[in-house]
């Protein structure tokens, strides 16, 4: 059994206690790595939503994860809404299996 | 093209035919792979793509709800009201093999009732916050489902790199490697075959030649010049 675990700004994430969900509030991208280094280790989490604002700078670190079954990690828009950061690495999926953008093309530059 | 030193023998080129039997065997499967898994690639991105522009969508009315929520009722209710779930949400992972990609499968387990969604009372929180937790339930299968394809999508999108990189691997460089082996071998062997002949004839007509000079001479048998 695992736990499905929200990483993200206090009010971005507070509701996602309700429904069971692990909440992590940060407040700055150091301490969401931190937090999602930690919670990747326990290796308790099968889920990690992690809030877009922060899995921008984490580039790098959820490149490391990317290619492991578990945990997916994935961005949600925050309150400020979708900034298209999750679309954008749908996008780049697409571009790395097929090697040239087939699917976005057309609605976004 | 770095090239293969052999020995130009015809064992050495039967083995390096066999060699490009299977790599264009290979080849062909591989290929086959590659193409099989770009399709469900592509249905599974598609299908990623509609969740999350649903997701991000209803996400948004959760976020407004819970301002609106917040905005009513003081921080400290607010928390309160949901620091302890009524739900306890465990995830129930399964593996699907796609195409011999182990792909994660996510089921959500709730354990508790879901007639009630809210753990707090009525007394001292707003509807509005009952409205958001209720949007949010909602989205919630469908935010499980978004990380279960994600993850597939990634997956599966390393997996077609990587056959493609086998793919080309093949039909660029070690089949045509295997070719020119092949081909070198088989001139080699036609072009001492050729020299053979060329030193046969030549010793025929020099043995012509001493028949000739000497003809009562009758068993050429033992005259024969050796050669090695």
């Amino acid at each position: 059994m695992y736990k499905i675990g929200i990483i993200g700004n206090r009010d971005a994430v507070q509701g996602f206690m309700a429904v069971g969900f692990a909440v992590r509030e940060v407040s700055d991208a150091q301490e969401a790595a931190k937090t999602l280094h930690a919670m990747t280790k326990s290796g308790e989490f099968g889920i990690i939503f992690l809030t877009e604002n922060y899995a921008m700078q984490l580039e790098e670190e959820l490149t490391r994860y990317r290619d492991l079954p578990i945990p997916a990690i994935v961005s949600i828009p925050g309150q400020e809404g979708s900034s298209g950061y999750g679309m954008n690495n749908l996008r780049r999926a697409v571009e790395r299996a097929v090697g040239t953008d087939i699917l976005f093309g057309n609605d976004k530059s | 093209m770095a090239e293969i030193r052999v020995n130009p023998t015809r064992m050495e080129m039967k083995r390096y035919q066999t060699r490009y039997q299977t790599a264009r065997r290979g080849h062909k499967l591989l290929k086959d792979k590659r193409d099989e898994l770009m399709r469900r690639f592509l249905d599974v991105v598609r299908e990623n793509k509609q969740l999350r522009e649903r997701v991000e969508a209803s996400l948004a009315q959760v976020y407004g709800g819970f301002t609106v929520a917040s905005a009513v009722s003081s921080p400290q209710m607010l928390q309160e009201a949901l620091i302890c779930p009524k739900k306890e949400g465990e995830l129930h992972v399964d593996y699907r093999n796609l195409m011999s990609v182990n792909v994660p499968k996510f089921e959500l387990k709730v354990r508790a009732d879901n007639s009630e969604f809210c753990n707090y009372g009525m007394a001292f929180t707003s509807g509005e916050l009952d409205a958001a937790l209720l949007s949010l339930n909602g989205i919630l299968e469908d935010l499980i489902r978004l990380a279960e394809l994600e993850k597939t999508a990634q997956l599966l999108a390393e997996e077609i790199e990587r056959t493609r990189r086998r793919v080309n691997a093949l039909e660029h460089i070690l089949m045509p490697q295997y070719l020119e082996v092949i081909r070198t071998i088989r001139m080699r062997l036609e072009e001492n075959e050729r020299g053979n002949t060329t030193r046969l004839m030549k010793v025929k007509d020099m043995m012509l030649k001493a028949q000739l000079r000497s003809p009562e001479d009758d068993d050429e048998d033992e005259e024969l010049p050796e050669i090695t």
